[in-house]
């Protein structure tokens, strides 16, 4: 039993860090903010090189083969540095459904691109407002092509192909969920950018019209499929989550430490401490949850789904809570534009939604839990 | 990160698991299940002397404190071993509440500054729960301020004679000793004129009443001390470095209560398993899945932040303050989970008339009781100051009272 990571990982974080503290600055990602362009080309094209995309792509389809819990280590580092490139859409979804349920071929055929970041995948879930069900996937295919409009797609205005969630049937059960693999490049596609509240990530609005689209795994198994791959997702987030909650902790902690007011530093006030403290409690909190649940993403045990729904939801609140008190112990300078505290806030906020919001969260854990009881007893 | 036995503790696990399938007091497992939040009612039984027969079948088999050394009446276990025993050892653990203090805090304090004869005089018998022990520290004028106690102590001969009082001391009534740190010199900085030391409960002049509580109950006792004798040679550490000795006792009090905390979740989920509400299975409410989402990943939270704190152990690193975030989660936790546990019953939830009350009034206990949670073993003000100075490195409060005689500081509010 050893709930930490190994020394070679840290090591691998390190490097992470470095290369991140150097490359993935302040000013780089406000070039994306700023809509100076859709994401960081050179931050993605260094990530490829260093092998960080390919961490958890096994050696026969172009990655390194070293596993997942060298992608939550990237991860977390990933976090800390709001980083505006598409590593979550193509990696932590595109490249874990087809992982998951991709043939050799289609493994042969997509992985390598993703590894080498020449390809960008995402994933097509959401069709506009509403919960995450079955039910709510209008978009549908017959014939081999899909026709349906999905909204937000995160990264959807860059991504080369997405594995879209559609329906061959009458609609609505899960047993007529299925995925399909689509070329956002081709004629019957039209894609358009959205304003979002966190724009160093790309939004989209994509309609197929008729795309020709290619079965992931299954026609009957899409939901479950889905399910499971949010789930991996959702471990891989939780450590960019816990990156973003123990920066913005250390930010509000230093910004405390040099801020003077009544001629003392403001952290010396018990009421500006006892803030950080509780940040402190949450983002701990958050990583030990995902530290738990690194470990079944690991090595695919049973134990996946509830231990990733309690790092979602755990990393989720830490991560909101930190950002949002970062800004409340940098007073009024925290509120500006100038200062880094609003790109925490924003992404946190996003995250927050981007995988299913925590109510989505929240019923697979006591599904999850309850499940569990009713066969220990 | 690797959370499967390796093969040496896989073994160990074995082996644990036959000598409790051999030894544990089997007929008592139903009813322990039941106890909750620390409160154990046995039908036949009376809970002390249970709770001793069975410390006593540990040390017999070698398995009562296996964390301390062979030498000591420990078996030398590693950290992880030691969870393991936790884990395997269960509802049987709930036995174990009378010994926490002594074998927790009070013995890894014997180990680091009593002499040799003191250990082997009184550690075997702490660690087989034949001596149970209990600490003596806060005091009516001294709580989060600890180091502002008056209860004195004056040198005569070979003796310290102890005069004062001592408050909120748990088990005092059953201890056999105490762990007692005493003010030994007024005219110098409140820190500097402490000293530590230990006493026979039934020294002449010592006398225990027990406290009625805010919740009704008495669990902890005020102990005062009139012309109390105690050799010198039951003091540790030098004369006037008393506050270092409370630390080391402190740090592990919050390790000790962190890595067993109650929280009340396990309480609640089972209650909204089976609850009908007005709307259908109160599991099934979406308003009420949300409260009990947040409070199982923080239950959760603070078991693996245990775990890691575990691996941090097993890597030869001591505990540090981060362990203080086991209390002050549980602590709020307790009361957030049993006033919502009330408001699910409706106006019923006011009752605690046993032939009332669902679940034997369990949460109307909880509440009337889970004050202490975030005030004992350092307030939940006093845990965050103690994380956001020792591990987030902010600076201290400002003291006015740090560099002046503790005779001169003013003990006066409001005129």
């Amino acid at each position: 039993m050893n709930f930490d990571f190994s020394d070679d990982q840290k090591q691998l974080r390190d490097q992470a860090r470095r290369f991140l503290t150097e490359k993935c600055t302040s000013k780089a990602v406000r070039q994306v903010l700023e809509g100076k362009d859709t994401y960081d080309r050179a931050l993605w094209k260094g990530l490829a090189e260093l092998g960080f995309l390919g961490v958890a792509i096994p050696e026969d389809f172009g990655g390194s083969g070293a596993g997942h819990l060298e992608l939550c280590v990237i991860a977390e580092e990933l976090g800390r540095v709001v980083s505006p490139v598409p590593v979550a859409s193509s990696i932590y979804l595109a490249a874990e459904a087809i992982m998951l349920a991709g043939t050799d071929a289609q493994k042969r055929k997509y992985l390598p691109g993703l590894a080498s970041g020449e390809t960008i995948g995402t994933l097509a879930l959401f069709e506009g407002k509403g919960r995450l069900s079955p039910a709510a996937i209008k978009a549908s295919v017959a014939n081999g092509a899909v026709s349906g409009t999905k909204s937000p797609v995160p990264d959807g205005e860059i991504a080369d192909f997405a594995v879209v969630v559609a329906h061959s049937g009458s609609g609505g059960r899960e047993s007529d969920i299925a995925l399909y693999i689509v070329d956002l490049k081709g004629k019957s596609v039209e894609r358009r950018s959205l304003q979002s509240i966190d724009p160093t990530h790309n939004q989209a609005e994509i309609k197929f019209n008729g795309a020709p689209a290619e079965l992931l795994g299954r026609a009957d198994e899409g939901w479950t499929n889905l399910t499971r791959v949010l789930d991996r997702a959702a471990v891989l987030l939780a450590f960019e989550q816990v990156g973003g909650a123990e920066r913005t902790l250390e930010m509000g902690r230093d910004y405390a430490l040099d801020r003077m007011a009544f001629g003392r530093p403001i952290g010396s006030f018990q009421a500006v401490k006892h803030i950080l403290a509780d940040m402190y409690v949450s983002a701990t909190l958050a990583r030990s949850n995902s530290s738990y649940a690194a470990w079944p993403l690991s090595t695919n045990s049973s134990e996946l789904a509830e231990a990733a729904a309690a790092a979602r939801v755990s990393a989720t609140q830490a991560f909101q809570h930190c950002s949002k008190q970062n800004i409340q112990v940098h007073g009024g300078m925290g509120f500006t534009w100038e200062f880094d505290c609003h790109l925490y806030y924003r992404r946190s906020n996003a995250l927050a939604l981007g995988l299913g919001n925590i109510s989505y969260w929240e019923d697979q854990l006591i599904d999850r839990m309850r499940t569990r009881n009713t066969e220990a007893a | 990160m690797n959370f499967d036995d390796t093969p040496q503790e896989a073994k160990f696990r074995t082996e644990v698991r036959g000598w409790l399938a051999a030894n544990a007091p089997k007929a008592l497992e139903a009813e322990l299940k039941e106890a909750s939040l620390g409160r154990i009612k046995l039908k036949h039984d009376d809970v002390l002397k249970v709770s001793k027969d069975w410390q006593k079948k540990k040390a017999q088999g070698g398995w009562a404190c296996p964390q301390w050394p062979k030498e000591y009446g420990g078996r030398g276990s590693t950290p992880i071993e030691r969870v393991i025993w936790q884990q395997e050892e269960g509802v049987y653990g709930k036995l174990g509440a009378p010994f926490l203090i002594g074998q927790g805090m009070i013995g890894p304090v014997l180990m680091t500054y009593a002499n040799d004869e003191v250990k082997n005089r009184y550690l075997p018998p702490l660690a087989a729960g034949d001596e149970i022990w209990c600490q003596l520290f806060s005091e009516p004028s001294a709580g989060s301020d600890v180091a502002g106690l008056r209860t004195k102590a004056e040198k005569d001969g070979s003796d310290w004679i102890v005069n004062g009082q001592k408050i909120w001391t748990s088990g005092a009534h059953y201890s056999d000793y105490g762990l007692l740190i005493l003010r030994t010199d007024p005219n110098v900085p409140k820190h500097q004129g402490l000293t530590m030391f230990f006493l026979d409960m039934k020294s002449p002049g010592v006398e225990i009443r027990p406290i009625k509580q805010a919740s009704g109950a008495s669990e902890f006792n005020e102990v005062y001390f009139t012309n109390v004798r105690i050799p010198d040679k039951q003091r540790l550490g030098n004369v006037g470095e008393g506050w270092n000795v409370a630390l080391t006792t402190l740090m592990n009090e919050r390790f000790a209560i962190g890595s067993g905390v109650s929280t009340g979740f396990p309480e609640i989920f089972d209650y909204c398993n089976s609850l009908m509400t007005d709307d259908g299975p109160a599991i099934e409410d979406r308003a009420i899945r949300s409260k009990l989402a947040t409070w199982a990943t923080r239950t959760s939270g603070l078991k693996y932040t245990t775990y890691r704190t575990i691996s941090a152990l097993s890597r030869g690193e001591r505990p540090g303050p981060e362990n203080s975030i086991g209390k002050l989660v549980a602590g709020s936790m307790l009361q957030e989970i049993a006033t919502f546990a009330m408001d699910l019953q409706g106006g019923a939830g006011v009752l605690v008339d046993k032939d009332q009350q669902e679940v034997a009034g369990q949460f109307q206990k909880m509440v009337l009781s889970s004050p202490s949670a975030r005030i004992a073993g350092g307030t939940d003000e006093v845990m965050r100051n103690i994380i956001a100075e020792r591990v987030l490195g902010l600076p201290g409060d400002i003291r006015v009272d740090k560099d002046v005689p503790f005779n001169k500081i003013p003990t006066k509010g409001r005129a």
